[in-house]
């Protein structure tokens, strides 16, 4: 069965340039980043800034076109942004951001807006739409009360969540999460994990899920993928990775993340995450790796396969092969 | 021994809506203290008002004592003595505490010359020597370097730079990490643990993170709607908690290894400060509520050793293995 989503070596080249008389610089920010969706399945992307972890869910969802390689929806290439196809498109593939004040709009009632995409791609009788709203925010948890309001006037989790039914209004095959619950408190971000598991497992939805919080992408994530400096370096089984990371940046991420009653030494890195207008040759991880050999600062690891569905950018790592691996 | 920090009945409230009911919380010289809550809990609001930071239309009332002295409603002069010398702060936000027209050097130096007096050479010499304690890369070129040519976390270690600069006994870092990528928050919040080790002074660390406040922490206290809900030691919080905000709070937080479950969601969302509920202000999200929880507010009560709790109905528990070892 061909997968949902299909992207072979995608890379995004920006120019950048330092100060006003500074020369231009090109900065991949995703550079060869492959990787497959099946139909229903849940991809966890997490890095940190810089790691290009965004800009890759903008050409997977065909917002921006890449520079190089290619991304396939449904076994289609990527129509160009902005044609007809690429329109019709978009009701297939919805995306959801970390500030759903910024992408509501304010002097619409929730309701409204939560129709809007059905007027837009023109999805049921008209006078069955506002009914189909109602049922939206019903299963995103939201009663008619909040429905006739606006923005401004819900809270935090309730305007995410409202974001959340608008996009579930076209009946999405794919939705691409970008840090959906980080500005969210503890008890509201996991009300809003929850809704989007539930809401996966119901609709059959296939999903990215953007973070920078492992909690939270191994909660929601049956697949992982580490990104750094726009490469994927690690990916996974979400419970496989954490537990047992291979890439010396999926281990340092592992340790550094917080945890009660955490006991043990802490991997420290040294080091900033680098700068992507200033990628280090080789492995871009080495100059803050601290078991890098000569050939980390030459050669750039690719992506290989290690088995059991693991896959690493490491010369140092070995495949893995059953038990020893563990 | 005289505390530190003894705060009581402090309360806060911004045009006639409460924001501090009463709270109570000691800290001993070298202590480190967590702070934990959602937004609106009042735990950044509780050392705004001890530090006379709040804007003139916040009415604040009850005491705090500074090793014995009353620091609530010093004269300004006390207060700016105090301030970034015996008491500093550090924010969430580095870059928007920083100056961005003056250089890291000129303002961790106006810190040296206006705690310590120093000026000239010997002032120029300490700041570098304070880049130096706090890890700062290259420090000697750094002295020159204006906010914008800096990280994110190379701002937050020029600001606990400058924190240290009035060699504070108390540093309060309102949620010091919290914009930071995870592996550059771990270097911070080390940092922040050895500087504690090195210079005996005491910390008190808010976050929303319960994670990032279990690690640095010897006690944490949970904070809801205002108040204190739960005090205890960082350990036996997380094994045992007793009260079912910290249950929940604690339950909401998706964990990196072990079997996944499905996360305990509390229910609603924290209740306005005008519209607050009677009673409990937390009952009507919790799933252990009674007709009594509505009636009138549970007292913040011994539990157990070293532990406080304000409910009615706290949660039973067997002694946790940290619990076991406090009394042994």
């Amino acid at each position: 069965m061909t997968p949902l989503l299909e992207a072979e070596g995608l890379a995004r080249v920006y120019a950048s340039r330092r100060g006003v008389f500074g020369r231009p610089v090109a900065v991949r920010a995703v550079d060869h980043v492959s990787l497959r969706l099946g139909r229903g399945e849940t991809l966890g992307v997490v890095g940190e800034s810089g790691s290009g972890k965004s800009t890759a869910g903008r050409l997977l969802l065909g917002f921006e076109a890449p520079d190089e390689g290619e991304a396939r929806f449904d076994g289609a290439a990527m129509p160009p942004p902005g044609s007809p196809e690429w329109r019709r498109l978009r009701a297939r593939m919805q995306m959801i951001y970390q500030d759903p004040l910024g992408a509501l709009d304010r002097r619409l009632t929730v309701a409204a807006q939560v129709k809007e995409p059905l007027d837009i791609h023109g999805i049921g009788a008209p006078e069955d739409r506002a009914a189909r709203a109602a049922e939206l925010l019903a299963a995103t948890g939201l009663s008619a009360r909040i429905g006739a309001r606006r923005p401004h006037e819900l809270s935090g989790g309730q305007r995410q969540r409202a974001v959340i039914a608008r996009a579930l209004a076209t009946r999405p095959d794919l939705l691409v999460c970008d840090e959906p619950v980080s500005a969210l408190d503890v008890s509201i971000q996991a009300q809003v994990v929850n809704l989007l598991s539930d809401l996966q497992a119901e609709l059959g939805l296939a999903m990215i899920f953007i973070s920078h919080d492992l909690r939270v992408v191994r909660q929601i994530s049956a697949r992982v993928a580490v990104m750094y400096l726009g490469r994927i370096v690690e990916e996974g089984a979400a419970d496989d990775i954490f537990a047992r990371p291979v890439h010396p940046y999926t281990k340092a991420l592992v340790s550094a993340a917080p945890a009660p009653g955490k006991t043990g030494k802490r991997i420290l890195l040294e080091g900033e995450p680098p700068n992507p207008a200033a990628r280090p040759s080789g492995c871009a991880f080495h100059p803050r790796c601290a078991v890098a050999v000569p050939r980390c600062r030459a050669e750039v690891p690719s992506l290989a396969d290690l088995g059991a569905g693991r896959r690493a950018a490491c010369h140092l790592v070995a495949p893995l092969s059953g038990q020893e691996a563990a | 021994m005289t505390p530190l920090v003894a705060i009581s009945g402090l309360s806060v409230s911004f045009d006639g809506a409460a924001a501090l009911h009463g709270v109570d919380l000691s800290l001993a010289p070298g202590e480190a203290l967590g702070l934990v809550g959602e937004s609106g809990s009042g735990k950044s609001v509780t050392w705004l008002a001890a530090l006379g930071l709040l804007p003139p239309h916040a009415a604040v009332s009850g005491s705090v004592r500074l090793e014995g002295a009353e620091i609530l409603g010093a004269p300004a002069s006390t207060l700016d003595r105090l301030r970034g010398g015996r008491v500093a702060m550090i924010f969430q936000d580095p870059a928007s505490s920083l100056n961005p027209v003056l250089t890291i050097g000129k303002q961790i130096g106006e810190a040296l010359a206006l705690h310590r007096g120093l000026d000239g050479r010997a002032r120029m010499a300490e700041a570098k020597r304070l880049l130096d304690l706090v890890g700062m890369p290259d420090s000697a070129r750094r002295l020159s370097a204006y906010p914008h040519e800096l990280s994110g976390g190379q701002n937050q270690r020029a600001m606990i730079a400058m924190a240290l600069a009035g060699r504070p006994d108390l540093l309060i870092a309102d949620e010091p990490t919290t914009a930071l990528d995870v592996t550059i928050q771990a270097q911070i919040l080390e940092l922040l643990a050895s500087l504690r080790k090195e210079t005996g002074m005491a910390l008190v660390l808010i976050s929303h993170d319960l994670g990032v406040v279990a690690e640095t922490c010897d006690r944490v206290a949970v904070m809801y709607a205002g108040r204190i809900v739960e005090e205890a030691p960082a350990l036996a919080l997380f094994e045992a908690p007793r009260h079912p905000y910290a249950e929940g709070l604690i339950g909401a937080l998706p964990l990196l290894d072990g079997p996944r479950r499905r996360l305990t969601a509390i229910p609603g969302t924290v209740p306005d400060p005008r519209e607050a509920p009677p009673g409990c202000a937390f009952a009507p999200r919790c799933p252990k509520a009674a007709s009594a929880c509505a009636g009138a507010v549970p007292a913040l009560t011994e539990v157990g050793p070293a532990r406080r709790a304000a409910c009615f109905f706290p949660l039973r528990s067997t002694p946790s293995r940290a619990e076991r070892k406090v009394t042994a």
